[in-house]
C-alpha cells in the first residue's frame, strides 16, 4: 500500500472551514454534519415511521425541519427526508440507518454532495430577500424549503431566530459563497 | 404568477416548469388493441382552449412534485392546484 498523506479539504478548498463576517452577519462553512436522504418505498409509510421512531429520527411535515437528539431532518418532498447527524460519530451514516429501515426506504449518502453555510446574525430577511423568493418574514423557526439562489437549487433551513443554513451543491460552493457575500455586502 | 402549492403554500412561478395539458398523465396502454391510434391521439391531438385549462406543472426548484393546475388561459387566474399523484389516485391508479 502506498503511504498516502492526503489532507481532507473543505468544500471551499481549504483545510479549515471559512468564516466570513460582514456587518452583523457571519457566514460559516460547516463540515460537521453527515447527510443521508431517506425516501419511502411504495406502501411502506408505516414501516418507515416505525424505523424512524426506533432510531429517534424526526420526520417533519411538508416544508419543515426538526431536531431530536443527535439526529435532525428536513422535508425534501412527499415521503422524503434529509437526515443530518454529527459527522464525527455518523460518518458512515447509511450503514447506521440501513439495518433499521431495511427495505422500507431507499437511503442514499449525501454528505459530500452538498456544502452547508450557516448564516447567523440579525436582520437576515433583508439579506435573503436579495437572494431568493423564500420569504423569511412569513416563515418562522423550523421552516425548511428548497429554492433558487443565484441559479443554484439550495435548501434554506431556519434553525433559530438568528440562525439559518443554506445547503447547496458542493461543486458550486465558491459561487454560492460569493452570492451570499455579495448579498450581505449589499444589505449591510 | 403565484402558484398555490397544496403542500408548501404560495410559490413563485419561476420555481416551476410547465409541461402542458393534464391529459398527459393518461398515457395509453402500449400493448392494448389500437395502441398506435391511441398514441397518435395522446401525442398529437390536444385541446387548446381560450379559457379554463387543466395543465401539468413541475416544481423543479422546490420539492419536485408534479401538480395539476386549473388555470384560465385568458386571465391567468388559477382556480385550483392539486398534486398530480392525488389526481391519478382519484382515477383509481397507483396505490
Amino acid at each position: 500500500m502506498p503511504n498516502h498523506r492526503l489532507k481532507p479539504l473543505s468544500p471551499l478548498g481549504h483545510d479549515t472551514p471559512v468564516v466570513t463576517t460582514i456587518g452583523p452577519v457571519t457566514i460559516s462553512e460547516m463540515i460537521d454534519r453527515a447527510l443521508a436522504s431517506v425516501a419511502t418505498r411504495r406502501d411502506q409509510d408505516k414501516a418507515v415511521a416505525a424505523a424512524a421512531k426506533t432510531l429517534g429520527i424526526p420526520l417533519p411535515g411538508a416544508g419543515h425541519f426538526e431536531q431530536a437528539g443527535v439526529f435532525s431532518s428536513f422535508w425534501l418532498g412527499p415521503d422524503q427526508w434529509m437526515v443530518e447527524a454529527p459527522f464525527a460519530s455518523h460518518e458512515d451514516i447509511v450503514a447506521i440507518l440501513k439495518p433499521t429501515f431495511g427495505r422500507a426506504a431507499s437511503i442514499t449518502e449525501q454528505t459530500d454532495a452538498w456544502v452547508r453555510f450557516d448564516v447567523s446574525g440579525k436582520e437576515l430577511p433583508s439579506m435573503f430577500e436579495r437572494l431568493c423568493t423564500f420569504d423569511l418574514r412569513s416563515h418562522g423557526t423550523g421552516s425548511a424549503t428548497r429554492t433558487v439562489i443565484d441559479h443554484l437549487g439550495c435548501y434554506v433551513i431556519i434553525r433559530g431566530e438568528a440562525l439559518l443554513s443554506v445547503i447547496g451543491p458542493r461543486s458550486s460552493a465558491q459561487s454560492l459563497h460569493h452570492a451570499l457575500v455579495v448579498a450581505a455586502q449589499s444589505a449591510f | 404568477m403565484i402558484i398555490n402549492h397544496p403542500l408548501l403554500g404560495p410559490r413563485d412561478a419561476q420555481e416551476f416548469v410547465y409541461l402542458g395539458d393534464a391529459n398527459l398523465i393518461n398515457r395509453p396502454d402500449g400493448l392494448a388493441e389500437g395502441a398506435a391510434d391511441a398514441f397518435y391521439e395522446y401525442l398529437y391531438l390536444r385541446d387548446n382552449p381560450a379559457g379554463e385549462h387543466r395543465e401539468l406543472w413541475y416544481h423543479e426548484q422546490g420539492d419536485r412534485s408534479w401538480l395539476v393546475v386549473t388555470r384560465n388561459t385568458l386571465t391567468h387566474d388559477i382556480k385550483s392546484v392539486e398534486l398530480a399523484r392525488d389526481v391519478a389516485r382519484k382515477m383509481g391508479r397507483s396505490k
